[in-house]
């Protein structure tokens, strides 16, 4: 059985969720850290890990309100490491008046092969 | 002793609604953000130009913690010592403004940087962005390269900036990014 990752959001850091027991996968809040790689790497191992033994669906949720340039970097790897799960769509939430994070979730679906819904929430 | 009211002085004249100088860290970056963050909450500013503002402080502090400090992420924290930031307000918007020292070597390769985005429109800063994104790692000091490119998108106008000359090793990098109510 695969472990539980979560990660509590802090103010440069997202909450992060990923739980296969109870099909949840939500990455949310704030992405500022001085080091975004050192932060990204558990979760990326953990989405490598379960791409050979994954649900038959997979939806993760982005909710993020700000992320700065060098977390952007490492999403772009996330969603990268995604692209292995078979059955991922991501679910890439922006608030309706924030233009830019829209924007982002549709630059981030043109870099990568796997399905985006853009939703207002 | 004088200098405290020219400092305040300055400080009116140029409607600067926060200054800190000294020595930048992750912490300081944070603490920086949170109060600028209750400053425009409080004026009731919209969220649109309160995020950009966010966005351009973040690179803009996380560029002097990366580009000031003497060492990788992997010694510990990064520390970049005697820069200076500040937030301006006027009617039409605000200015993100930055100082830090910077090597004289290193001043062309910056100057040919920066005016080189100023002269590239949204569809290209765009792209630039997504060829960067796809093919740069990291930096050792955690950074991926986007910082100005981010800046000039968010602020819509053209980076103003110019070099002091400091001492015989280092000229003094200022930095004004504008955001403006109205976006271009």
């Amino acid at each position: 059985m695969m472990e539980i990752l979560n990660l509590k959001g802090t103010d440069d850091t997202p909450a992060v969720l990923l739980d296969k027991q109870n099909g949840i996968f939500e990455i949310s809040g704030r992405s500022l850290p001085e080091n975004a790689a050192e932060f990204y790497k558990p979760v990326i191992e953990w989405i490598n890990a379960y791409a050979s033994d994954s649900n038959s669906s997979t939806e993760l949720a982005i909710k993020l309100e700000y992320f700065n340039t060098a977390s952007s970097k490492l999403i772009l790897d996330v969603l990268s490491a995604l692209e292995e799960v078979k059955g991922i769509k991501v679910l890439w939430y922006f608030h309706d008046d924030d233009e830019d994070m829209e924007e982002a979730g549709q630059e981030f679906s043109e870099l990568v092969r796997i399905p985006f819904e853009l939703k207002v929430y | 002793m004088n200098f405290i009211y020219d400092l305040h002085r300055t400080v009116m004249s140029q409607n600067l609604i926060l200054v800190y100088g000294g020595d930048f860290t992750q912490e300081t970056t944070k603490s920086i953000l949170a109060l600028a963050e209750h400053n425009l909450d409080s004026s009731g500013e919209n969220s649109a130009i309160k995020r950009r503002v966010f966005n351009i402080m973040v690179e803009a502090l996380q560029n002097i913690v990366k580009h000031g400090s003497d060492q990788g992420t992997l010694a510990g924290p990064l520390v970049s010592k005697g820069a200076i930031f500040m937030i301006s307000k006027n009617d039409s918007g605000y200015c993100v403004l930055t100082g830090n020292p910077i090597p004289k070597g290193d001043v062309a390769r910056l100057t040919g940087n920066l005016n080189d985005l100023n002269s590239k429109d949204k569809e290209s800063l765009k792209e630039m962005r997504k060829e960067t994104m796809k093919n740069t790692q990291i930096s050792e000091k955690g950074g991926a390269g986007l910082g100005f490119v981010d800046m000039k998108r968010k602020s819509g106008k053209k980076l103003e900036f110019a070099f002091s000359d400091k001492d015989a090793e280092y000229d003094f990098f200022c930095l004004k990014v504008n955001v403006s109510r109205e976006k271009d």
